[in-house]
């Protein structure tokens, strides 16, 4: 089991590399890095603009430059950004936590709204439960992230007003000071994640409950589903221990292959939301055809997704038996 | 000689027909022959919600690229009413300096659509071809293609599309061709998944055991059966595309100003949503209506294409 995570991490070290060149080459060559300094007037003196195209390693062919990259990466070095004070590997780092505290919420609650709809839903099929829950299901697959986020960030004041005091936060990631001790700070984390956490989980969770029904009515269709029950076994104990654990593993695929439009629907929720995350470092990186930056947060992205896609694979191992003695 | 007319214009003696001059054997037995493009359609037609998506949203298009034409205000007119409730004069109202939000949604919508329609087409083309192409010769090729297409698979891809967007000025034609660019790997798998089970099916052995040809063997029995998964991922696809559409503009990588899109109408309304929901809330519901409806046909289609797929006959 080991062996094959190790394989297939193995695996994603040419993709990483294939996939940082092609983004590289698109990000170096779609727009200059300087034109923010260009554009200021009156025209900084030549010999500033020529000392910010050397900084910037502009002066290098595009090849040298993704290799001089790639090389500084394994030192910890993320290169110069358009932001002469600003480190790169410092910044991406502290704000990509903020981002990964979002992530991680958001798909822990999908995953377990999910797996309660889903299951229900199958158990109950053509129930009033299963079908609330499939008309659930295809209207956020319809809804936009965005929209629904600047919905809830509304209802989430009507009920701050409502209540007559701040419970839920709708600007931020946390506020800047925070008066009282420890399990102040840990309130106050709390009510900036609320809103955010449900607005990117529901998106998720539309697309893998009705996944989950699906792998679920496929299960207890199945003859050893049936046969648990003929030999006398108790119908939760059928459900629990043959039916779901069955049921989980192809939601663990989807999961894990639907990281990438989580981390893309955390970048929208941030916006939303106004956080200081990596979301929002994207964005303001793009705007400034900061390449550099760019790429950090494509890098953090990647491992991210790998760590994560790593620990789906080891989760097979413990949902499925025939891979774990393969 | 009236007579003579009269018997010339004498009806013709019809053939016996209709289920009543037939005789049993017959009635039971012989079964109209039909092709496999008329029992799509007739099994699509059997499926009310999907029929149903299909008028909405056949109504919406129509409304959006013939209404907005005909509508008497223009996206960028200013019509002198300033953040007016809608009205009949204004359906759904108008923002701060003027613009009419219904003509505005209408121009969205057509934008919104059209790049849709322009990413399911070119994602479904390429998708389609890298997938048979890897699916049809197998080995080393296949494993190529495919690993390409995981790698554009595990990328955070709607975050890629505005790093490539970014410099597109707009131009609603790019933000297609970037986002199929990163959204073909998708079909490319289905297209690879049909073509693997396809050619390993028995009718594909017993078409080939009585001498067919390969071009028989592929226009016949291979791209008829796999047309289907096609063109239902193409239409899911549509809704997909809006999705991202509209997100990319959301967050100012899309269609830009002056010209307008379902998303940007809703990035530029979101501060007015207590205050002037008319301008926050149209723009969205139509999103919501167009890919909803799309998610329906396509599930109509699917259930029409594999009617073994879904029911369940007892």
């Amino acid at each position: 089991m080991l062996a094959y995570s190790l394989r297939r991490l193995l695996i994603s070290v040419p993709i990483f590399i294939a996939s940082t060149f092609v983004v590289f080459l698109m990000a170096a060559l779609s727009g200059n890095p300087l034109n923010r300094l260009l554009a200021i007037s009156p025209p900084p003196p030549p010999q500033t603009i020529e000392a910010e195209r050397v900084r910037l390693h502009l002066d290098q062919p595009i090849f040298e430059r993704y290799w001089n990259w790639l090389t500084g990466l394994f030192r910890g070095d993320f290169g110069p950004s358009t932001e002469s004070t600003m480190d790169i590997g410092n910044e991406v780092m502290s704000r990509y936590m903020v981002t990964l505290r979002l992530v991680l919420l958001a798909m822990l609650l999908a995953l377990i709204l999910a797996i309660i709809a889903g299951v229900v839903s199958a158990v109950k099929q053509y129930s009033g439960v299963d079908y609330t829950f499939t008309f659930i299901g295809f209207l956020f697959l319809a809804m936009p992230t965005f929209w629904f986020a600047i919905l809830l960030k509304e209802a989430g004041i009507s009920f701050n007003n409502a209540v007559g005091e701040q419970v839920l936060f709708t600007i931020g990631d946390s506020s800047v000071y925070v008066a009282g001790g420890a399990w102040d700070k840990v309130l106050d984390t709390a009510g900036h994640m609320i809103l955010p956490t449900i607005s990117l989980a529901l998106l998720s969770f539309a697309a893998w409950s009705r996944f989950q029904r699906a792998a679920m009515l496929e299960v207890l269709n199945s003859d050893y589903v049936r046969l648990a029950r003929a030999k006398g076994l108790r119908r939760g104990q059928v459900m629990r221990k043959h039916a779901l654990r069955t049921a989980l593993i192809p939601l663990t695929t989807v999961t894990a292959l639907d990281l990438g439009s989580i981390i893309s629907g955390a970048v929208v929720t941030e916006t939303v939301f106004q956080w200081q995350g990596a979301g929002t470092f994207l964005l303001e990186a793009i705007e400034k055809d900061d390449v550099y930056s760019i790429m950090a947060w494509l890098v953090i992205s990647a491992t991210v997704i790998i760590v994560l896609n790593l620990v789906a694979d080891l989760l097979y191992g413990v949902l499925d038996p025939r891979i774990r003695y393969a | 000689m009236p007579d003579n007319i009269n018997s010339d214009v004498a009806p013709v003696p019809t053939k016996p027909s209709g289920p009543e001059k037939r005789t049993r054997v017959e009635r039971e037995f012989t079964v109209a022959e039909r092709s496999q493009a008329q029992l799509v359609i007739r099994r699509f037609l059997q499926h009310k919600l999907a029929v149903g998506s299909l008028v909405v949203l056949v109504l919406i298009v129509l409304l959006a690229f013939v209404g907005g034409w005909l509508w008497k205000y223009d996206v960028s007119e200013l019509t002198g009413d300033h953040s007016q409730p809608p009205s009949w004069d204004h359906p759904f109202g108008t923002d701060a300096i003027g613009h009419d939000s219904f003509a505005q949604v209408l121009r969205g919508t057509q934008i919104s659509i059209g790049i849709a329609v322009l990413v399911a087409l070119f994602a479904t083309i390429v998708g389609t071809i890298w997938g048979a192409v890897a699916g049809f010769y197998r080995g080393w090729v296949d494993t190529i293609l495919m690993r390409i297409a995981d790698l554009v698979l595990t990328l955070p891809l709607l975050a890629v599309a505005a790093v490539l967007a970014h410099n597109t000025q707009g131009a609603w034609w790019l933000i297609a061709i970037v986002i199929a660019g990163l959204y073909w790997a998708y079909v490319s798998r289905v297209a690879r998944g049909v073509v693997l089970s396809l050619r390993e099916k028995e009718f594909i052995e017993a078409a080939r055991a009585l001498g067919a040809t390969d071009s028989r063997i592929i226009f016949r029995h291979l791209v008829p059966n796999a047309l289907g998964s096609v063109i239902v991922n193409a239409t899911i696809l549509v809704a997909i595309a809006i999705l991202i559409e509209t997100s990319l503009s959301f967050l100012g990588f899309g269609v830009q100003p002056p010209d307008t899109s379902l998303g940007l109408l809703v990035s530029q309304n979101q501060t007015a949503v207590s205050t002037r929901p008319w301008l926050f809330y149209f723009p969205g519901l139509f999103i919501i209506l167009i890919a909803l409806t799309i998610n329906f046909i396509g599930d109509g289609l699917r259930d029409a294409f594999d009617p073994q797929q879904t029911k369940v006959r007892a």
